[in-house]
């Protein structure tokens, strides 16, 4: 019987066959010892790009989406630059900012003078160059996933951000990552944020890029927190229509941290951001959060797998995606409870609204749970707009569309709200406004 | 510690350990050798006496089944099964058991008695000698069965077994076998299309309301079904029918895997229910041994306003896969699904169900209880999916999981795929061990912290123990608070 079971090995697809051959025209390049990069080369090699069979990536095909792998980006041109420089950032004034053009860190566009006291911050390509390991690379960003070992192989920059133990900071500091030139190009860039024993720090990303064109952008961040660290972090994705964002997050928690993350994505053609949390200390806390607001054929995923593996910590989670057109939704949520984390307490939401009727949203909110005395809940909903919501606000005047916008504003606000830092809320709120104008 | 002592000796009372008491199997039976070809699934096709196009069917079974490779995706984890050191046919008839009741082992009698079975009952169930005497005493000897055979024929309902249907009403089984759960369905569904030995068949004519509740119990001639067993039932427009399967009785059962397919399927304005009770034979203390039971169960609503509700309680078996599901098809179909599962000791149980709404107005709703003690790990899996043109789907899905003991595992893997903007999902999942504050509640009140135990996780189910019928639900309550004997103090 044996014999007769076909061995099936997937042909390559272009794409795979593409990234394949670019690492050893581009490993001469590439900063830093190569011995890892070759090992994670090989994984990828192993294992291809993720397709619907992979579970973790059951409902983002990217062996079928992404048919051509693009060539590394060039590095940036001086007139690039000075474009770059003129354009804002969305977090202006806010706090200073870090930016990585083309997945290349620029010190002359950044900050760095204006970074609060305790906060040291220095190119990752550098650090790579340098004769010492990057302490702490790689310690928080730990899965076997096809897309976290591309970049393993082939990050080129990024920012290593170090918080002194006990430093409060209290401005935010941002990182750009900005997008330039009309043809498709790939970066993958690695940001390792280690906030000290005590520390606090928030931190924005923003993602802009030009619109139409389809850049691929594989991105790592790593946190590592010490004891009684406070992180918040705050995505905003506006990068051009047309993109593929891959954007993974590692965490490691000591005890009694507080982590908060919230992410919104309205922009990219296809966006999977995965969160890998792990609790290493006790009474550590964490709220994951994020929003979605999708037309077209645009496609989100939010994968989100929570590492319980010791006692007393605290998980929250709430995801909202509104889906308009022929877009697609994933939130894909995993709550690991190792035996003898006891006293865990994990609460998970994803919430969706399909205004298009050819919109689809896939939901699988997970709990795997080995010790006996936790609380784990998860909800998960998607459907329309109410329409009795909808009759009393028009019963009262509102026109439908503005009806829709204010119900939609606030299916969306409550996510939002768990975002602490106000002046960041506000950016992210006028968003989200922006989106619903435009909708109208 | 009076309270204590009991408890362990009411658990050493059900261990089952002690199962394999009084029953010699090592005796001359009608089997077919070991392993699977070409010419064992002829062997049993001849047995049964098929007619040629049957035999082509399960040929064409086997031959796909080949070419399969065995699911690894479930959270059940025991060795490789050898396919080629099995029996596929094992004729029951010539049997060896024990004598009388006096030959089997007093635990499980006590069990019986802890169930509140009837004497003769529990002289089936344990495989006594000459039971078809004893049964159809119960039953008031074959008067009794006739006069049942007879209430059914007068409603024109065919109630018999799979491989008579197959002889006797050959257009009806053609025209649904094998719709529900296709042959290549799965890699445990095509065998079990290849090699099923028997199973119940029903069909209901149109506007007929079966007079009684169908039970496997009844069928007395076809207690030992085997280990494919091959379920299809049809209800006709209009027509209603309720089925039992298994009972709430601990049964001896030598058969380690277990490959059922059960195919219903409901047409215009029809309704089925179907409740199953499984306690078979979970293993001994250590793990060892035990059924597996890897069961594939499929409702299709094919026709308008048609309804399939599952409802289970499975208390037994080494390791459960099993997802009865239902493909709500026709406009305003409904698909209910209501589950317990306890495990204890080292059992392994994976199960769900599956709602898919492709019709307009459909709507399903899933209350899974899971519980797990001692060792084992307890998976809830369940997909529900709205077609595009699903208008209007509605779901409404409840799993609650509850822990005893920090040794075990609880998961739930749920699936929600939605493509109509219409459709309304709604998913709810909680995880949590006994509330101490119940607990101290209720021994306050001066009960033991076993009947405390058993008092909560009977309220915990209360749920799913409404929907089952009434003789059933009380047995079930039992078998639960048995079933978790021991997992306290």
């Amino acid at each position: 019987m044996a014999d007769l079971t076909p061995n099936v090995t997937p042909m390559r697809t272009a794409a795979e066959n593409q990234l394949l051959a670019l690492f050893p025209s581009v490993k001469a390049r590439l900063p830093g010892a190569s011995a890892e990069r070759q090992q994670a080369y090989d994984a990828f090699a192993q294992a291809g790009l993720p397709h619907r069979r992979v579970e973790a990536w059951k409902y983002t095909d990217l062996r079928a989406v992404l048919r051509e792998a693009a060539p590394l980006a060039d590095v940036p041109s001086a007139a690039l630059l000075g474009e770059v420089r003129a354009k804002p950032s969305p977090f202006a004034g806010l706090g200073p900012s870090l930016v990585i053009v083309d997945g290349v860190f620029e010190p002359s566009l950044s900050d760095l003078d204006a970074l609060p006291a305790g906060v040291e911050a220095l190119g990752l390509a550098g650090a790579l160059g340098a004769a010492q390991p990057v302490a702490n690379l790689g310690e928080a960003a730990v899965a076997d996933d096809a897309v976290l070992a591309l970049n393993a192989a082939f990050m080129t920059d990024g920012v290593v951000l170090r918080v002194a133990a006990g430093s409060k900071v209290e401005t935010p500091v941002f990182v750009r990552f900005v997008r330039t030139g009309g043809e498709p190009r790939s970066t993958y860039t690695r940001v390792l944020v280690v906030v000290g024993e005590g520390a606090s720090l928030t931190l924005g990303e923003s993602r802009e890029g030009p619109a139409g064109v389809a850049h691929q952008d594989n991105a790592v961040l790593e946190i590592v927190a010490g004891d009684r660290a406070t992180v918040s972090h705050v995505v905003l994705n506006t990068e051009g229509r047309g993109s593929i964002d891959l954007s993974t997050v590692g965490v490691k928690l000591g005890a009694k941290c507080l982590f908060n993350t919230f992410a919104l994505a309205t922009a990219p053609a296809l966006s999977r951001r995965q969160i890998f949390v792990h609790f290493a200390g006790e009474n550590s806390k964490i709220s994951l959060n994020g929003g979605a607001l999708l037309n077209g054929r645009q496609h989100a995923d939010t994968t989100l797998v929570v590492n319980h593996a010791v006692p007393h910590c605290e998980s929250r989670e709430l995801y909202k995606h509104v889906l308009d057109g022929e877009s697609t939704g994933v939130f894909q949520g995993k709550i690991i409870v190792q035996p003898y984390a006891q006293k865990t307490d994990g609460q998970m939401m994803s919430q969706a609204v399909l205004l298009g009727d050819n919109a689809t949203m896939n939901n699988k909110p997970e709990l795997e749970i080995f010790a006996d005395d936790v609380v784990c809940a998860h909800g998960a909903t998607c459907g329309q707009l109410d329409d009795d919501l909808l009759f009393y606000l028009r019963a009262r005047g509102l026109p439908k569309p503005d009806a829709e916008a204010l119900m939609l504003q606030a299916f969306v606000g409550q996510a939002l709200e768990t975002i602490e830092d106000e002046s960041i809320r506000g950016v992210l709120e006028s968003v989200v406004e922006g989106w619903l104008k435009a909708r109208m | 510690m009076p309270a204590v002592q009991e408890t362990v000796e009411q658990v050493r009372s059900i261990d089952v350990d002690q199962y394999k008491y009084g029953f010699i199997t090592d005796i001359e039976m009608d089997k077919a050798p070991k392993g699977l070809n070409e010419d064992i699934v002829r062997f049993i096709s001849a047995k049964k006496g098929d007619p040629a196009w049957m035999t082509e069917w399960r040929l064409d079974a086997y031959r796909r089944w080949l070419t399969m490779q065995e699911p690894t995706w479930a959270r059940v984890e025991y060795p490789k099964i050898d396919f080629n050191d099995l029996y596929y046919y094992a004729a029951p008839k010539k049997k060896e058991g024990p004598k009388s009741l006096d030959e089997i082992d007093p635990a499980i009698l006590e069990t019986y008695k802890k169930l509140g079975i009837p004497l003769r009952e529990q002289e089936m169930l344990a495989g006594v000698q000459n039971t078809r005497v004893a049964v159809d005493a119960v039953f008031d000897s074959v008067s009794v069965v006739t006069t049942f055979k007879d209430e059914l024929k007068k409603a024109g309902v065919i109630f018999c077994s799979i491989s008579e249907a197959i002889r006797e009403h050959p257009e009806l089984v053609r025209q649904y076998l094998g719709t529900v759960v296709p042959v290549t369905d799965n890699f445990y569904a095509t065998l079990n299309s290849a090699v099923f030995t028997d199973g119940s068949f029903v069909y209901v004519p149109p506007g007929v309301r079966c007079p009684m509740e169908l039970s496997t119990y009844f069928r007395i001639n076809e207690k030992d079904t085997g280990q494919f067993e091959r379920t299809l039932i049809i209800a006709d427009k209009g027509s209603y029918v309720s089925y039992l399967e298994g009972c709430t009785a601990p049964q001896r059962d030598e058969n380690q895997l277990h490959a059922a397919v059960v195919e219903l399927i409901a047409l215009d304005d029809a309704e089925i229910k179907y409740s199953t009770v499984q306690n078979w034979y979970p293993g001994d203390a250590q793990g060892k041994g035990g059924v597996y039971n890897f069961v594939t169960k499929r409702g299709d609503c094919r026709g308008a306003n048609s309804k399939i509700s599952w409802t289970q309680v499975e208390t037994g078996s080494a390791i459960t896969w099993k997802y009865p599901s239902c493909i709500l098809r026709g406009d305003n179909s409904r698909g209910e699904f209501y589950s317990i599962a306890v495990s204890n000791g080292y059992q392994q149980v994976d199960s769900g169900t599956k709602m898919i709404h492709l019709g307009k107005n459909t709507s399903s709703r899933i209350i899974s209880k899971g519980i797990s003690a001692g060792r084992s790990q307890n998976t809830y899996r369940g997909l529900v999916s709205a077609h595009r043109k699903a208008t209007g789907a509605r779901n409404f899905t409840n799993c609650d999981s509850l822990l005893i003991g920090d040794q075990c595992g609880a998961h739930t893997v749920p699936y929600i795929e939605s493509k109509n903007a219409s459709a309304i999902f709604e998913h709810e999942a909680t995880t949590s061990k006994i509330s101490e504050d119940q607990l101290f509640y209720c021994l306050q009140r001066g009960l033991s912290a076993e009947e405390a135990t058993a008092l909560i996780v009977n309220g915990f189910v209360k749920d799913v123990l409404q929907q089952l019928p009434m003789e059933f639900a009380v047995e079930a309550q039992k078998l639960i608070s048995i079933s978790l004997e021991g997992s306290v103090g």
